[in-house]
């Protein structure tokens, strides 16, 4: 009787002790309810190239929201887009808002309030970084977006981290800071429909 | 004792630091005193004025001693004639346009990239801007300074103390029993000498097992503490199955979030993006850490700390340019990548359906509720149970935002009357029912 408790303890101890995942993480109870056998985002599958789950779109695929953008990336492309472009979203409270929190998480790092002092400039991590009222560089909506969308010098492309209309959002607030720094009023906001 | 001894050892390290730093400065300000008496070249100029101003107009591009976007200016003014210099800052293309041949020329190589025009600046600027650049490159300073924390580093010894104490006790340990084996020795020599007899005690008596086995009080006793001792651990080990409190993998580069969310205060959601609008917070694709990354190809030596020397750092960014193919030399992409493999930290069953975006976006929870002191971690560890108690306590306790959200302004009040709170918590508005994350 002593001897089959012996095993039967032994039995449940390995039981336990098998279920340890083999990543380092601790014991699972049921790993077929933890981990799923529907290929999941990030995972690591035979099926993929390298077993990678994550991969570039197929070429020429076009993602939900998309619209063409004419104008190319190089200098050219710039001085068009700079001057012709304009903001196609409406001029509203929501929107500027909207851009002021997305300034606020992706640019304000580098660019701060649009004096071009962002703590990282602050902390001598990335220089050069003009403020928004630069005479020599003159921004307009269009070059602002320009820029935004594809990168210019150091500064890389946003448009893996922000739509299109949220670029246009911030665009928005760009302008309004220059506009601040250069003391020009502010238009009033349009009414949403 | 160890606190006092420890405060001693960080005084002394400091005390010499400041005075090391304030010998190499005194050096460094005579360095820069002589540069100034021996440029030439621009006679008058303010090499720390020059520095504001090619901080935050030049330096997007160019670099004193490095290429980056555009060469690299040191020397520049031995390179071009001044006047040519003063055109071309103000206005390079009008000069390109003008057909200047040695404007043409720079133009060609540097891939056609346009420097901005700066019609804001004057000779006396400019003038600035290339005293600074012409001042001879910092190497013996940083050299002094780095052979001086050093010297620090063996004087003061704060980081050493616990493998010394520890080594001085075992010492004095292996010594105390020296001794006591030596006096033991001679007192038995002693004896033996004055023919006192020393007894060995060999008395043959009942084997101390069995005397334990045949005392019932300390049988009962023993299983019983041993009984608890047992579902204590059993009970910690038993609860602990699926969760990963703690967890703190080894992942492929050293990334800190210390240095990026800490010290440089960069926010949780520019490289974790689509946390805003999707399920899952997203491993930030590489293009992200070369947003910064381009520019910043080593840490200052601020950034390294006692456990990770600059060297480690910026081998860790190396790593990161091997894996985008990024070559610094040439600013440019070489085209061979190879993806990082991240180790996966939080991990929530297959059977509870968690979104990012719902709680970041329309809850505004901030990051920390649920991932701890991100900014301060070295290394990024699971700070939360992830357990289901732990969400429903949550939901139980945290208030849902109502104000300002018309959309929602008539079921929030009814919710209000419902439940007769002025506040209605997220278990209230059906944040505990079971489908809501199990389906």
């Amino acid at each position: 009787m002593n001897k089959f408790n012996f095993i039967l303890l032994a039995m449940f101890a390995f039981t336990i002790f098998s279920c340890a995942d083999e990543d380092g993480k601790g014991a699972q109870y049921f790993p077929n309810m933890m981990y799923s056998d529907a290929y999941e985002t990030y995972g690591e599958y035979e099926i993929f190239y390298e077993g990678q789950e994550a991969k570039l779109p197929v070429e020429g695929s076009i993602s939900r929201g998309w619209m063409p953008y004419e104008y190319e990336d190089n200098l050219d492309g710039y001085d068009a887009a700079k001057a012709e472009l304009r903001n196609p979203i409406a001029y509203t409270e929501d929107n500027m808002q909207k851009g002021t929190e997305l300034f606020n998480i992706y640019c304000a790092v580098c660019h701060g309030a649009g004096d071009g002092k962002g703590i990282l400039v602050k902390n001598e991590k990335i220089l050069g970084v003009p403020a928004f009222d630069d005479q020599g560089r003159a921004i307009t909506e269009g070059s602002v977006y320009h820029v935004t969308k594809y990168g210019l010098n150091t500064m890389g492309s946003y448009a893996s981290q922000l739509s299109q209309k949220e670029m246009w959002q911030v665009n928005m607030y760009v302008m309004k800071l220059k506009g601040d720094l250069d003391g020009v009023e502010q238009p009033p906001f349009e009414n949403e429909q | 004792m160890r606190k006092v001894t420890l405060n001693q050892g960080i005084l002394k390290y400091f005390l010499l630091s400041i005075l090391i730093f304030s010998l190499s400065s005194t050096y460094a300000q005579e360095d820069e005193a002589s540069a100034e008496s021996t440029e030439s070249a621009i006679p008058g100029a303010d090499p720390v004025a020059g520095k504001d101003l090619f901080n935050s107009l030049c330096a997007a591009c160019h670099k004193p001693y490095k290429d980056g976007v555009g060469p690299a200016l040191h020397g520049v003014t031995e390179r071009r004639d001044m006047e040519w210099l003063y055109k071309w800052i103000k206005n390079s293309q009008e000069l390109i346009a003008s057909g200047d041949s040695e404007a043409v020329a720079v133009y060609n190589e540097w891939n056609k990239v346009s420097m901005n025009a700066f019609p804001q600046l004057s000779n006396k600027d400019i003038d600035d801007i290339l005293a600074y650049v012409e001042q001879p490159k910092p190497e013996p300073k940083k050299k002094e300074a780095e052979a001086g924390a050093a010297v620090a580093d063996g004087g003061g010894g704060s980081g050493i103390s616990n493998e010394v104490i520890i080594g001085v006790l075992a010492f004095v340990l292996l010594m105390l029993a020296v001794i006591l084996y030596l006096v033991n020795k001679t007192l038995r020599k002693f004896a033996e000498v004055n023919g006192v007899e020393v007894e060995e005690k060999k008395e043959k008596g009942k084997p101390i097992w069995v005397a334990f086995a045949e005392n019932q009080f300390l049988i009962i006793l023993t299983v019983g503490v041993m009984l608890l001792v047992v579902t204590w651990f059993g009970y910690g080990a038993l609860m602990n199955v699926g969760v990963d409190q703690g967890y703190e993998p080894i992942q492929p580069i050293h990334y800190s979030h210390r240095i990026h969310a800490g010290d440089n205060q960069i926010e949780c959601k520019y490289c974790h993006s689509s946390a805003r609008k999707s399920k899952h917070s997203g491993i930030p694709s590489l293009n992200t850490c070369m947003n910064c990354h381009k520019q910043i190809a080593e840490v200052s030596d601020e950034t390294a700390t006692e456990e990770y020397s600059k060297e480690f750092y910026d081998g860790e960014i190396q790593k990161l340019y091997d894996a985008t193919g990024w070559d610094p030399s040439t600013q440019s992409y070489t085209g061979e990548t190879k993806p990082v493999k991240w180790v996966r930290i939080h991990n929530l069953p297959d059977f509870a359906y968690f979104n990012h975006s719902q709680h970041v976006s329309v809850g505004q929870i901030e990051c920390q509720t649920c991932h701890g002191p991100v900014e301060e971690m070295e290394i990024m560890y699971q700070d939360s149970p992830l357990t289901m108690g732990w969400c429903i306590n949550c939901h139980r306790e945290t208030n849902v935002k109502m104000e300002g959200n018309a959309y929602y302004e008539k079921i929030h009040e009814e919710l209000a009357k419902k439940y007769g709170v002025e506040k209605v918590t997220a278990a209230q508005m059906g944040g505990i029912e079971c489908g809501k994350c199990h389906y």
